[in-house]
């Protein structure tokens, strides 16, 4: 209580206080009660256990965070990056074996190890693709001026229907080995999936802070009519941000199918748009748009993802931690909100005061 | 509308739904004998009675410029706690019922005191609420529960014949969904409750400064609509007479399509409830279209309705254009004096409400 009011002024500003205590506090969690959970032990050739477990699922998480934080800090919201998921997977497993979704009986011929279309033009199309979806989103949201949360969920209910025309509504499973790489490589020991997203999250941070790009978002976010009187293009800013989340969700599409060898129309990806807004909200972005930090998202991620898996270890059933997720966000908003903020200044200074 | 020769504009979106509406039932009359029944009409209301009842609350939400995602994960929890509580604790299903409603609106009233105390905006509160509410159905009970108790089986089989035609009837949970829809077009348009929701919904600063409630009349919406899942919970659960918490998925977007497609501005302040009738019958009609056609695969229903929420949007923009105007002009001007301002409005509404 020795704090005087200016240092936790500091501390609370910055943005990745709150994010890396709550991943303290999951970790200390697993500590006590989730026992071996720090173990990483070598496992044909590469690291595994439960941290290296987090690092790999967390992945789809932090790309759609790093794509997501750019969208909120314009002030607006992408619900349709579960189904832009679904899309792209869908896309990226129909053009390996286009039998798959057409023919119903399995044989000998659809469970063969190959591909009808060379892999880098699979990956290329379902990141077109989900690109494209970005686009659409974006185009909606600048030149159609529509309320952001409104038009994504156009995608968000329509893309679901659109991901199972591709797939045929089939459930569309893989048998081509060398696309379980994404998913499922190791290089170095570690995860594959890591080095996408951080290859992703350095061009990221190049375009967003070495650039002016990220300080026209800040703007755009704070306030569009005076970045506009400055000469900054709301719409291009708003355009551009979009389809680079589509763009991510469509990475986020290629490790996900890749990692669980299928691609379900109708299960993939959902609800991780929620997750992916959270760990946003959890990395001190707000909802309202501004200042961002594409790091803090990403630590949000990983707190989203280390409470899943601790849930998981604990034993809470898949569907049950959902529960405990929510309320998690709820106090993790209440404690980002305004008026809590000014109830807390309040306590801090009369305890400064008194002392 | 009809004794008018030049009609009002504020009505043009609620024509044009009943006109995609008519035009629809007519190419099914034409295209299928099936449809050509006049039960055919009333099974739309039957298979969407749930829908309507949640989407009456939604419109009330909307209306104050509010939105939530959690109806559908209520509608679960209503039937996973309902089904638990009959079954496995042995409950009268007189005791059951009401305490499913009461928890109901507890939830949306307590999701909407968050976001009026704490100014959080109403999309990501509903959205926690989602989650917790599915997680909690699947604490209460992992598999679906099969309700046996005898007055859940007599509502779920009764049939309601219907006066004026032959061999039309209407199943309960359609009865008490065209009940809630009355009730809901009293509240709106006829008492001070409903004017002041238009109020708050049309501009919410000036609704505070006439000395409307707004802060307790914003939450007793989200209540309001919480008591609506909670019922339309009910309504799902004695028509498929079980619990699951995998139930009524995406419920909440079929929801605020039909809101939207009835011609309710998602910006608030206008819209008709009536229109979220025709709302929901026009996404009733497009899967009951789909199901007469048999060659066309259900996903096609999920493409249909974004569709046509994208294009009804489009008309709502085109009406809306000049209250856009406004709102933004009045944003931008509101954030210019910097955060102090909204903190000293959000202090008097708090002391207003208090």
């Amino acid at each position: 209580m020795k704090q005087s009011s200016f240092s936790w002024q500091k501390i609370r500003d910055s943005q990745l206080f709150w994010p890396l205590l709550a991943l303290a506090l999951i970790m200390l969690f697993n500590l006590f009660f989730t026992p071996g959970f720090y173990e990483i032990e070598i496992r044909n050739g590469h690291l595994s256990g439960f941290l290296i477990d987090i690092l790999n699922r967390g992945s789809i998480l932090m790309l759609l965070a790093i794509g997501m934080t750019m969208v909120i800090a314009t002030g607006g919201v992408d619900l349709s990056v579960g189904a832009v998921v679904a899309i792209a997977a869908g896309t990226a497993t129909v053009l390996i074996n286009p039998a798959l979704a057409t023919q119903l009986i399995s044989s000998e011929e659809l469970i063969k190890d190959a591909t009808s279309t060379p892999l880098w033009q699979c990956i290329m199309a379902a990141l077109l693709v989900a690109t494209l979806c970005g686009f659409w989103n974006g185009v909606l949201v600048s030149k159609a001026k529509i309320q952001p949360m409104v038009a994504t969920l156009v995608l968000m209910v329509a893309g679901r229907g659109i991901a199972q025309l591709i797939t045929h509504g089939q459930i569309i499973t893989v048998y081509y080995s060398p696309y379980f790489f994404i998913g499922n490589g190791y290089v170095l020991g570690l995860p594959f999936t890591l080095f996408i997203v951080a290859f992703v999250y350095l061009c990221a941070w190049l375009w967003a802070r070495r650039t002016a790009f990220g300080l026209f978002v800040e703007s755009v976010g704070i306030n569009p009519r005076s970045s506009l009187l400055s000469g900054i293009s709301e719409d291009n800013i708003k355009l551009a941000v979009y389809t680079f989340c589509g763009f991510c969700a469509g990475i986020a599409g290629l490790i996900y199918s890749s990692n669980v060898k299928s691609a379900d129309a109708n299960n993939a990806g959902l609800m991780l748009e929620l997750d992916a807004i959270l760990a946003v909200v959890m990395g001190g972005t707000l909802m309202s748009g501004g200042r961002f930090s594409l790091l803090a998202s990403v630590i949000g991620a990983l707190v989203i993802q280390s409470t899943t898996t601790t849930m998981y270890a604990v034993g809470v059933p898949a569907m049950a931690a959902s529960a405990i997720k929510g309320l998690v966000v709820l106090v993790v908003i209440l404690l980002y909100s305004e008026q809590t903020k000014l109830m807390l200044t309040r306590v801090f200074e009369r305890v400064g005061v008194q002392s | 509308m009809s004794d008018r020769l030049k009609v009002d504009r504020k009505f043009v979106p609620l024509l044009a739904t009943f006109g995609v509406f008519a035009a629809l039932y007519l190419y099914g009359f034409l295209q299928y004998k099936g449809m050509r029944q006049p039960q055919a009409f009333f099974n739309l209301f039957i298979n969407n009675a749930f829908l309507l009842i949640t989407s009456v609350g939604m419109t009330f939400v909307i209306l104050t410029e509010g939105i939530d995602l959690s109806v559908g994960a209520v509608i679960a929890l209503t039937s996973v706690a309902s089904a638990a509580l009959l079954e496995n604790v042995g409950m009268s299903p007189y005791v059951v019922i009401p305490l499913m409603l009461l928890m109901g609106t507890l939830f949306g009233g307590i999701m909407g005191a968050i976001i009026h105390f704490f100014k959080v905006q109403p999309f990501i509160v509903t959205l926690a609420g989602m989650f917790f509410a599915r997680g909690m159905c699947f604490f209460i009970s992992l598999d679906a529960i099969p309700i046996h108790d005898p007055l859940y089986r007599t509502m779920a089989l009764s049939r309601i014949q219907l006066p004026f035609f032959e061999r039309a009837f209407l199943s309960l949970g359609a009865v008490v969904a065209v009940v809630v829809l009355v009730v809901g077009m009293y509240i709106a348009h006829f008492t001070r409750y409903g004017r002041t929701i238009y109020a708050i919904g049309g501009n919410e600063q000036s609704a505070l400064l006439m000395g409307l409630p707004a802060g307790r009349i914003k939450i007793s919406v989200y209540a309001l609509n919480g008591f609506c899942s909670a019922l339309a919970g009910i309504v799902f659960s004695i028509s498929l007479l079980s619990g699951h918490g995998l139930y009524a998925t995406n419920v909440e977007l079929d929801a605020i399509a039909s809101v939207v497609i009835g011609g309710t501005l998602l910006t608030g302040g206008q819209g008709y409830v009536f229109g979220t009738l025709f709302g929901v019958l026009v996404t009733g009609l497009i899967q009951m279209l789909i199901q007469f056609n048999g060659d066309l695969s259900s996903w096609w229903t999920r493409i249909a309705v974004g569709a046509l929420t994208l294009i009804f949007i489009g008309v709502q923009s085109l009406f809306s254009s000049d209250k856009k105007k406004r709102q933004t002009m009045a944003r931008a001007s509101a954030k210019e004096p910097n955060s102090q301002g909204e903190i000293a409005a959000g202090d008097r509404l708090t002391t207003d409400s208090a």
